[in-house]
């Protein structure tokens, strides 16, 4: 299976790790993820005004391609995947967003939102699923505790995100079961790490994330998990090497037995 | 037509939300995880607007508190969004020249070497026009 793979800017830099252990593990359970030509940064964060078009335009030239190869559209990045599966959204039911957006971008056929766009974890367990990704594993994690921090943007909104339950989500603990872990459920899992506050005041993000770490700990996570390089930016600078912070992606690979791997 | 009732309308077209089917029952603020740095309240930003009260949201500091969660947006029982609101009254303020609440000259000094570009692209666009 062939999927369009929307990167996104953090995960060329900063990120180089949620990326590379994505890649490998794709190889290993046999899907490839063709990387978008030329695909340009979302944004990094949704454009709430309705009334707003040119900050949506990278995301439609994205899905444009995805559909125009007839394949869906795979992401990484929380805040790329809810930038995108927005702005497809809007593509789908809004009438004056749609419109406006194909006027300017003249396509050779209108976009109309129908592209999938499917998280690499939504992969896991909608294409691939969970048991079969069991099977695949070489080298369970068994033993570890892990806490699963899913943050805001996976989530909500509900309506549009359609990723899981909300308030009650599981993916991420069916994932950590599935490479042969223990997930531990603890109740700032889907609570906000400040999000782009910490640029300005980082105070106020380390205290956000000081709850969401004592939380974990305290329900007895060894470790958390996260698919948000910016939530991982902000959980490190308020833990400690108690309660290490990794990609989902780069456990997925130890466990795939693919992560010292020397090419990509 | 006043200046305020003027911005009031901008704020509901913008931002796609009728303030009025807000029922005050106050889950918005109970849910906002930045509430406490907040001098207007989420359940406070739908009066504001009902009531043209535009010139004191536009100057709170809430606009710059708001984190784009989604909290209040995911819980409202009456689909209210009071986030949208304030992205709206955010709009208000960034669409105006020399409206921005982050300056170039600021970043080098914010900058660590973790720092994610998602960090950047994402406070360019909350702040900044």
């Amino acid at each position: 299976m062939k999927y369009s793979y929307y990167p996104g800017c953090t995960l060329k830099n900063k990120a180089k790790d949620l990326d590379v252990y994505a890649r490998r593990s794709a190889k290993a359970l046999g899907f490839e993820l063709e990387e978008i030509e030329n695909w340009q940064c979302c944004g990094g964060v949704y454009p709430l005004g309705s009334d707003e078009i040119a900050t949506k335009l990278s995301s439609v030239r994205a899905l444009n391609d995805a559909k125009e190869k007839g394949q869906a559209l795979v992401t990484l990045c929380s805040a790329c995947h809810h930038v995108i599966k927005r702005v497809n959204d809007d593509m789908k039911n809004c009438d004056d967003v749609r419109e406006r957006a194909n006027n300017y971008l003249k396509l050779d056929a209108p976009y109309k939102g129908e592209t999938e766009v499917l998280h690499f974890l939504e992969v896991l367990r909608d294409k691939i699923g969970f048991d079969e990704l069991k099977k695949r594993v070489v080298n369970p994690l068994t033993g570890k505790k892990i806490g699963a921090y899913y943050g805001c943007l996976l989530l909500r909104p509900s309506g549009v995100m359609a990723f899981d339950n909300a308030e009650n989500p599981s993916i991420i603990e069916d994932f950590i079961r599935a490479i042969g872990a223990t997930p531990v459920i603890y109740p700032y899992r889907n609570e906000c790490c400040g999000g782009y506050i910490s640029l300005k005041e980082k105070d106020m993000a380390k205290s956000m994330c000081e709850k969401i770490c004592e939380s974990a700990s305290g329900f007895g996570a060894q470790m958390l998990i996260t698919a948000c390089p910016l939530c991982m930016y902000n959980l490190n600078k308020s833990t400690d090497n108690n309660l290490p912070v990794y990609y989902f992606t780069e456990l997925l690979a130890e466990a795939l037995g693919v992560k010292e791997e020397s090419e990509a | 037509m006043t200046t305020e009732k003027k911005q009031a309308e901008l704020i509901r077209e913008i931002s796609g939300v009728e303030p009025l089917k807000c029922m005050k029952c106050g889950k918005c603020s109970a849910t906002c995880p930045a509430y406490n740095e907040m001098d207007i309240k989420p359940h406070q930003f739908v009066s504001y607007v009902a009531n043209e009260n535009i010139e004191a949201l536009v100057n709170s500091k809430s606009l710059w508190k708001c984190l784009s969660c989604f909290a209040c947006i995911e819980r409202c029982p009456r689909n209210v969004q009071p986030g949208k609101l304030i992205d709206a009254a955010r709009q208000i303020v960034l669409r105006q020249k020399g409206g921005d609440y982050l300056k170039d000259e600021e970043i080098p000094e914010l900058l660590d070497e973790e720092l994610p570009q998602q960090l950047l692209v994402s406070a360019y666009r909350r702040y900044k026009r």
